[in-house]
């Protein structure tokens, strides 16, 4: 048996339109100084930290290798720095295999992005296709959700007002956390009657542009309990990945997401998912993304997302207090704050939506076009 | 530290390297290195846990490309992991994979490293890593010309010109018995003058010959858990230990103060940690990234931790040929094949066939119980794999 893996230390910038007057090494070093301070950690040669991984996307960055020029900040001179060029949150998945592994004590994670750079986000994601076949017809993640949306709204209860009241509540949510202070409150109303973007998806149905930076730190049961006073282990991850081709997958069935959640499961002990977590939070890039995945996951009856969200489902289950994706992160990193909020309300540091005695959370990722990666984490508290 | 158990490369496939694939698309060519490396290791894909993908996006500019590449790479249903850090991402696969078996997640892994570099703009992709504001007036792509200009300064330009065009046609006559190198021109060392007189300059005495190729290709390798290894391979290369080290200046804004190379550095501290006291005696072959044969030659020194100019010495008496006392590159190296992506792997997995004895035509005529294999890459980054036939303790 592996040894444990915890999550010693939680840091993350304010995500913000365009935070113009600060670079990517600004942001990073902005969540480094808190995250040593916290920890008492450093990068010297024997003791200090062991690797750092890094999250970030050369074509969001518009740079070739995006973690050049980050190497100082992420404490990687003459030291081990790694990139995860994937969801954010597969740099705890990459953490807790190294540490379990044996190869290094202690991590640092740290993942950046400024989606304000491009012109367009669907500028990025539309190089996510294939040359040949389907990007000629114009795809890109924003298209591809709009036809997974169709299929889930077809398969199910969720309705146009379902989705305005997601957006709605995710507005109400991020009020209370410091990391969106631009997060907009929307009424149901206003939500309806935003344009639609890709049809059944309206333009407040998407996840607003932000740049941004988050980080950890993790180590193995001895330091953590040395370095930590609440400690959150990483007890459970799974990931899966689905087939490319949208006409290939049956966009509605939750795939790799199921496999995904099964894995994790598995690895954490838990037999049945439901009523087993104090929070959840779930990467909602686009409104209907949070019922789906949360029926993916297991925790919701298949179909009857509408149903769950119109009895107050999201509030009775703690899923995405922090106001989620809708609230505000870049793509690439929306897993990993997803699991720096679950880290922060077990360690009991979630401020004003703190949940009371969070024991044990699910924090979800998800990339790729109508969510064909799916990474899951659960984290423990003792 | 103490691995939580250990872990072996039972299989190696690879495309073969070319400047243009152009009949094969990015997961086709992908998936001819993942056969290989499944029929290598007498697995199926079914019997891969995880698979770990890595390359670098803006020469292809494909978004997140493992998306795509799941229709070469069997990655559907499966994990998967995507790890990049450059030209070292080939290497930084190897230690993503190693580390997902150690620790106990996985026992089979499938690693694949790629790039079809005539797909994009090689210097200008490499041109743009460097810092916008900074740096990117002054970046030529990969082509540096200080480590020509540094050796013809410390050892005479007569010396230093002859040891590298001697050890670019050296890694030539390796390739030429690799039938996956890209570049096989059948040199011989009486072309050595015409060539060093007649090659296009391109920065210096950097001349066109001495640089290492653009290619097309993939690389894949599959691990497995000691004992999943030990059931399906009769000698599987073990990964005994492996080392990071980056570095972000390439040189001293200070004049010609000495600058510690992260090749030294990471030598240094992976010897140590594996008793390693003479390298030279106690490794049995050496397969590096070499971008070129004066950065190859240069680099011998730091690797091997020497003083003076014993790294010259070490090619002048033919002690890297492919039969000689320190074999380097018996594959033809960088310089022969350079899809950049696969690069570092590449030569992790050349060095673990030469363990696992099974590297054909350009096996070295000895039994191979260490080897050393390097990744470079970023401004001045090293990640170094110690491999060993015998079981780690």
């Amino acid at each position: 048996m592996a040894r444990r893996v915890g999550i010693c230390a939680v840091a993350q910038t304010t995500y913000q339109r365009d935070k113009w007057h600060e670079r990517f090494q600004g942001m990073a070093l902005e969540v480094l100084e808190p995250l040593l301070a916290q920890t008492g950690l450093d990068f010297s040669e024997d003791k200090g930290i062991g690797m750092s991984i890094s999250v970030s996307d050369d074509i969001f960055d518009a740079r070739t290798i995006s973690d050049n020029g980050m190497t100082d900040v992420l404490g990687a001179h003459m030291r081990c720095e790694e990139k995860i060029a994937q969801e954010g949150i597969q740099a705890l998945y990459y953490g807790l295999a190294a540490i379990q592994g044996g190869h290094v004590d202690t991590a640092l994670v740290l993942g950046h992005c400024k989606e304000s750079q491009g012109q367009s986000r669907n500028m990025v994601t539309h190089m996510a296709f294939d040359p040949f076949y389907t990007r000629p017809v114009g795809l890109d993640f924003t298209a591809a959700a709009g036809l997974q949306a169709q299929a889930y709204a077809d398969r199910s209860d969720v309705g146009d007002t379902h989705l305005a009241d997601i957006v709605a509540r995710a507005g109400r949510m991020a009020q209370l956390n410091p990391a969106t202070p631009e997060a907009p409150v929307l009424t149901r109303e206003e939500v309806l009657a935003s344009p639609m973007l890709a049809d059944p998806i309206r333009a407040h149905h998407a996840y607003p542009v932000s740049d941004g930076a988050v980080g950890m730190i993790l180590a193995a049961e001895e330091t953590a309990l040395a370095i930590c006073d609440h400690p959150v282990w990483i007890t459970g991850v799974g990931n899966c990945m689905d087939s490319f081709f949208l006409g290939d997958r049956d966009l509605a069935s939750n795939f790799a997401l199921k496999q995904a959640a099964a894995r994790a499961y598995q690895r954490a002990g838990i037999d049945q998912p439901r009523d087993r977590f104090d929070v959840v939070e779930v990467s909602d890039q686009f409104a209907y993304q949070q019922p789906m995945w949360m029926e993916g996951l297991g925790l919701v009856d298949e179909g009857c997302g509408g149903a769950w969200i119109a009895g107050g489902g999201p509030d009775a289950m703690n899923v995405n207090r922090s106001g989620g994706m809708l609230a505000g992160n870049p793509l690439i990193l929306g897993g990993l704050v997803r699991a720096a909020e679950v880290a922060l309300q077990l360690m009991g540091l979630a401020g004003e939506r703190q949940v009371a005695d969070a024991r044990r959370g699910l924090a979800h990722g998800v990339m790729g076009p109508a969510g064909q990666f799916h990474s899951v984490a659960i984290l423990e508290r003792d | 530290m103490k691995k939580n158990r250990n872990v072996g490369i039972i299989g190696v496939g690879q495309s073969v390297y070319s400047s243009h694939r152009e009949e094969v698309n990015q997961p086709e060519m992908i998936n001819e290195a993942v056969v290989e490396a499944l029929e290598s290791a007498g697995v199926t894909i079914d019997d891969v846990e995880c698979i770990v993908h890595g390359n670098m996006e803006l020469f292809e500019m494909i978004h997140q490309p493992d998306l795509w590449h799941v229709l070469g790479t069997g990655a559907y249903g499966k994990e998967t992991l995507r790890v990049t850090t450059g030209g070292t991402t080939g290497a930084t696969l190897v230690a993503a994979a190693d580390h997902l078996v150690a620790s106990g997640l996985h026992d089979v892994v499938l690693a694949i490293g790629f790039e079809k570099l005539q797909e994009g703009h090689t210097t200008g992709g490499i041109t743009n890593m460097a810092d916008p504001l900074w740096g990117r007036q002054l970046q030529t792509g990969a082509l540096t010309g200080m480590t020509a200009a540094q050796m013809i300064d410390e050892f005479g330009e007569e010396r230093a010109k002859k040891v590298a065009m001697k050890y670019r046609i050296q890694m030539d006559q390796h390739a030429m018995k690799n039938n996956k190198a890209h570049r096989r021109l059948g040199l011989s060392p009486d072309q050595a003058e015409e060539l060093a007189e007649n090659s296009p300059q391109l920065v210096g005495e950097l001349r066109m010959i001495h640089m290492c190729s653009q290619s097309d290709g993939a690389c894949a390798m599959v691990f497995a858990s000691e004992e999943k290894a030990k059931a399906l391979c009769d000698q599987p290369a073990w990964i005994k230990d492996h080392i990071t080290a980056h570095r972000e200046e390439m040189f001293c804004i200070f004049g010609d103060a000495p600058v510690l190379s992260t090749h030294r550095y990471a030598a240094r501290k992976l010897f140590g940690r594996c008793g390693i006291t003479n390298p030279r005696e106690e490794i049995d072959l050496f397969e590096m990234y070499d971008p070129s044969s004066w950065w190859g030659s240069d680099w011998l020194r730091e690797f091997l931790l020497l003083e003076g100019d014993a790294h010259l010495k070490m090619i002048e008496n033919d002690e890297i040929a492919i039969d000689g006392a320190f074999p380097v590159n018996p594959s033809g190296g960088v310089i022969a094949s350079n899809p950049i992506g696969a690069t570092a792997m590449v030569r992790v997995a050349e060095a673990a066939l030469q363990v696992m004895g099974r590297a054909g035509d350009h096996q070295v005529p000895k039994t191979v119980n260490q080897a050393l294999a390097s990744g470079f890459g970023g401004t001045m980054w090293t990640v170094l794999f110690l491999l060993t036939r015998e079981v780690p303790s």
